[in-house]
C-alpha cells in the first residue's frame, strides 16, 4: 500500500471514528456545510443519508411556546421528515433532549423539558419510528444555546433536539 | 461641653432602648422586627499563652461577624473601645462599656495544647451590670477554630434572642463557572459563612440541586453522569458516591431526605409525565406518591415527617400543595397571583418558603402552611430554591443576573425581609441546601 492509500484508509478510520461516537453525533452546533460543487461527497450536509443532513436540511430541532409542550404545525412538518430520515437509515437511534427557557424553577422545568421531549418521541412512533429507537433526556434550562434574557432567545432555547447515535452498524 | 455630649450619649442610649429592656435582662425579641441592631463589643480575646494569640483575635473576629452578620447586632469597634479586657476572670469595668453604648460585652479567653484548643467565653448585659448565663467553654482542635467561634457565637445568639443559633452549620451547593450556554458546575461544601469551600465532584457531569441529609452527614443530588437524570447520595466525610437504585428509562430528580434520613421523596418521570415517589434507601422499595398527568415535583417533608409539601401545575399553572407522606389527596395552599414552585418547610414546622415568579420577576417568599400570610422577602430578575438555616429565621437561596452575563450567586435574608446580601463564593453559586446545627 502506497503512501495514499495509507491517507485514504486513515481517512475512513476517521470517518468510522467520528460517526460511531455514540455521545453526542451533532448537537446542532456542528454539521459540514464544505461539500464541494455538483455532487454531495458522502456524509457531508447534502447527502441525503448523513447526520448533517438530518440536523440542517431535515432540522433535528422544534421550537415550544411559552410553558407548552403542544407541537406546532411547523414542528409537525419538521417531525415527518425526521420520521421519513428515520425510517430509512434504520441503523440510526435517537435521544430526544427537551430544554427549557431560564424562566422557571429548575425542577419545574427539568419536567417541562421532559414533557416535550416526549412529545417530539411519541409523534415520531405514531408516524411509524420504531419506539425502542428512540430515548428522551430533559435538561431543563441548564443548556441553553442562547444566552440573552428576552423573548428572541427564550423562543430558541424552548427546544428539542433530535440526537442522532450509533450509524454504520449495520 | 462635657456634659453635653453625656447627655446626648444618654439620648442615643434611649432612642436604642426599645431593642433591649433596659429594666429586664438583655433580649432582642426577633419576631417583633428589629429596626435597630443591638449594639456589642467583643475585645480580642486573652490567650492563656504567647502561642494562643492569633487564634485569640482570630476567634473574637469571626464572633463579632457572625453576630454583625444578623443584622440584628452592631459591633462597636476596637477603635472605640476605652476599656480592655486583659484577664478573663477579672471584674468586668461597666463603666467603660457603658460609655460607649455597648449593650453587651463579651470576653473570651483561649488556650492552645498540642491540636488541641479550648474557648472560654462570658456574656455581659452591660446595663443591668450583670453577667448572662454562665460562661461556657468549648473544646476542639485547632484546625476547626472557626467553628469553636461559630459554637461561641451561637451560645451569644441565643442567650439574646431566645432562639437556636445558625452559625456552626455548613452549606452544599452548586459552584458554577464558565458563560451561560457553556455553564460547568460541581458540588460544593463550605461553612454557612463562605469560609473553607470544599468540592465535592468534579465538573465534568452536570449536577443540580444538593440537600443535606437530616443530620448533615449525606448528601441528595441529581447527576447527568449517565446521560440521564439520576439521583445519588454522597458521604460528606468520605466524598464517595453511589447511584440510588432507579427503574430504567426514566428520570429522576428533586429528591430530599425525610427526617427519617431513611427515606427519599423524589421526582420521577416516566413517558413525558412527572409523578412523585418515595424510596426506601436501605431496601431498596420505591412507592408511588401522585398518579397524575400533570408535573409533581420539588417534594419537601415537615419536619414530623407526616406530610409532604410539593409542587403540581394541576391546576394549569405551578401552584403548591400538601398530601400526607404515604400519598393520597392533597390541598392546595398557595392562591395568590403568579406561579409557585420549589416549596421547602421549615425546619420550625410553622412555614414554608418557596420560589414565585409573578409579572417577569422572582420572588422568595414564605407562607404559613395553611397558605395565609404569604409574605414575599425578595424580588429580582431570577430568585429560587430557598433553604432554611437550622433555627428556621433565615433563608438563603439563589440569585441569578439577567442577560448574556448572566451570574448565579447565593444571597441570604431574614424571614422578615431585613438583612438580604450576598453570600460570598469563590465562582458562581447556586442551588444552596443549609445543613443541621453541627454537633
Amino acid at each position: 500500500m502506497g503512501n495514499l492509500g495509507k491517507w485514504i484508509m486513515a481517512a475512513a478510520l476517521l470517518g468510522l471514528a467520528a460517526c460511531n461516537d455514540p455521545a453526542r453525533l451533532g448537537d446542532g452546533m456542528g454539521g459540514d456545510a464544505s461539500a464541494g460543487n455538483g455532487a454531495f461527497a458522502p456524509g457531508s450536509s447534502s447527502d441525503p443519508r448523513s447526520p448533517s443532513f438530518f440536523q440542517q436540511a431535515i432540522g433535528d430541532r422544534v421550537l415550544f411556546a411559552n410553558d407548552q409542550s403542544a407541537l406546532s404545525p411547523e414542528a409537525r412538518a419538521t417531525l415527518d421528515g425526521q420520521s421519513k430520515w428515520l425510517l430509512t437509515n434504520t441503523d440510526y437511534t435517537a435521544v430526544i433532549e427537551g430544554h427549557a427557557d431560564e424562566k422557571g424553577t429548575r425542577e419545574y422545568n427539568v419536567a417541562l423539558g421532559a414533557r416535550r421531549a416526549n412529545a417530539v418521541r411519541e409523534y415520531l412512533v405514531t408516524t411509524g419510528v420504531p419506539a425502542n429507537r428512540l430515548k428522551t433526556v430533559s435538561y431543563g434550562k441548564e443548556r441553553p444555546i442562547e444566552i440573552c434574557s428576552v423573548e428572541a432567545c427564550y423562543a430558541k432555547n424552548r427546544r428539542a433536539v433530535t440526537v442522532l447515535a450509533g450509524g454504520l452498524t449495520g | 461641653m462635657t456634659r453635653f455630649l453625656v447627655s446626648l450619649l444618654l439620648g442615643v442610649t434611649l432612642l436604642a432602648a426599645p431593642l433591649a429592656a433596659q429594666d429586664g435582662p438583655l433580649r432582642i425579641e426577633i419576631t417583633e422586627g428589629v429596626i435597630e441592631p443591638l449594639p456589642f463589643a467583643v475585645p480580642d480575646f486573652v490567650p492563656d499563652s504567647p502561642d494562643a494569640a492569633q487564634a485569640a483575635s482570630d476567634l473574637a473576629r469571626v464572633v463579632a461577624a457572625d453576630l454583625s452578620g444578623t443584622g440584628l447586632f452592631r459591633e462597636i469597634p476596637a477603635s472605640a473601645h476605652i476599656g480592655s479586657v486583659s484577664d478573663f476572670n477579672a471584674p468586668v469595668q461597666y463603666a467603660d462599656w457603658k460609655a460607649i453604648n455597648a449593650q453587651a460585652l463579651i470576653t473570651g479567653a483561649v488556650s492552645v495544647a498540642g491540636n488541641n484548643l479550648t474557648v472560654r467565653f462570658r456574656v455581659y448585659d452591660v446595663f443591668s451590670g450583670a453577667e448572662l448565663g454562665t460562661g461556657l467553654q468549648f473544646a476542639g482542635t485547632v484546625d476547626g477554630w472557626r467553628r469553636m467561634a461559630h459554637k461561641v457565637a451561637d451560645a451569644v445568639y441565643s442567650r439574646i434572642t431566645g432562639e437556636g443559633g445558625y452559625f456552626d452549620s455548613r452549606v452544599v451547593f452548586v459552584s458554577e463557572s464558565g458563560p451561560k450556554d457553556q455553564r460547568r458546575k460541581r458540588l460544593a461544601i463550605m461553612d454557612y459563612d463562605g469560609a473553607n469551600v470544599q468540592y465535592l465532584t468534579d465538573s465534568a457531569e452536570l449536577v443540580l440541586a444538593p440537600r443535606f441529609s437530616p443530620n448533615g452527614d449525606r448528601v441528595l443530588y441529581t447527576s447527568y453522569e449517565s446521560d440521564f437524570p439520576r439521583i445519588y447520595v454522597l458521604d460528606v466525610d468520605a466524598v464517595q458516591r453511589r447511584m440510588l437504585e432507579q427503574a430504567e428509562g426514566s428520570m429522576s430528580f428533586a429528591p430530599r431526605f425525610a427526617p427519617n434520613g431513611q427515606t427519599v421523596v423524589f421526582s420521577l418521570e416516566r413517558g413525558g409525565n412527572t409523578d412523585l415517589y418515595t424510596l426506601d434507601i436501605a431496601s431498596g422499595q420505591q412507592t408511588r406518591l401522585t398518579s397524575a398527568p400533570s408535573i409533581e415535583t420539588a417534594p419537601s417533608y415537615s419536619p414530623d415527617g407526616s406530610q409532604v409539601v410539593f409542587e403540581s401545575d394541576r391546576s394549569g399553572a405551578p401552584q403548591l400543595y400538601i398530601m400526607p407522606a404515604s400519598g393520597g389527596e392533597a390541598t392546595r395552599i398557595s392562591f395568590g397571583q403568579g406561579r409557585y414552585g420549589t416549596p421547602v418547610w421549615s425546619p420550625r414546622g410553622d412555614l414554608i418558603a418557596f420560589t414565585k415568579q409573578n409579572k417577569g420577576r422572582f420572588h422568595i417568599g414564605v407562607m404559613r402552611t395553611d397558605g395565609s400570610e404569604e409574605r414575599l422577602l425578595t424580588a429580582s430578575f431570577l430568585d429560587e430554591g430557598p433553604t432554611w438555616a437550622p433555627n428556621g429565621r433565615v433563608i438563603m437561596f439563589s440569585r441569578e443576573t439577567q442577560g448574556a452575563e448572566g451570574r448565579s450567586s447565593l444571597y441570604s435574608v431574614d424571614i422578615t425581609g431585613r438583612n438580604l446580601k450576598q453570600v460570598r463564593t469563590p465562582e458562581g453559586a447556586s442551588d444552596p441546601s443549609w445543613s443541621p446545627l453541627q454537633k
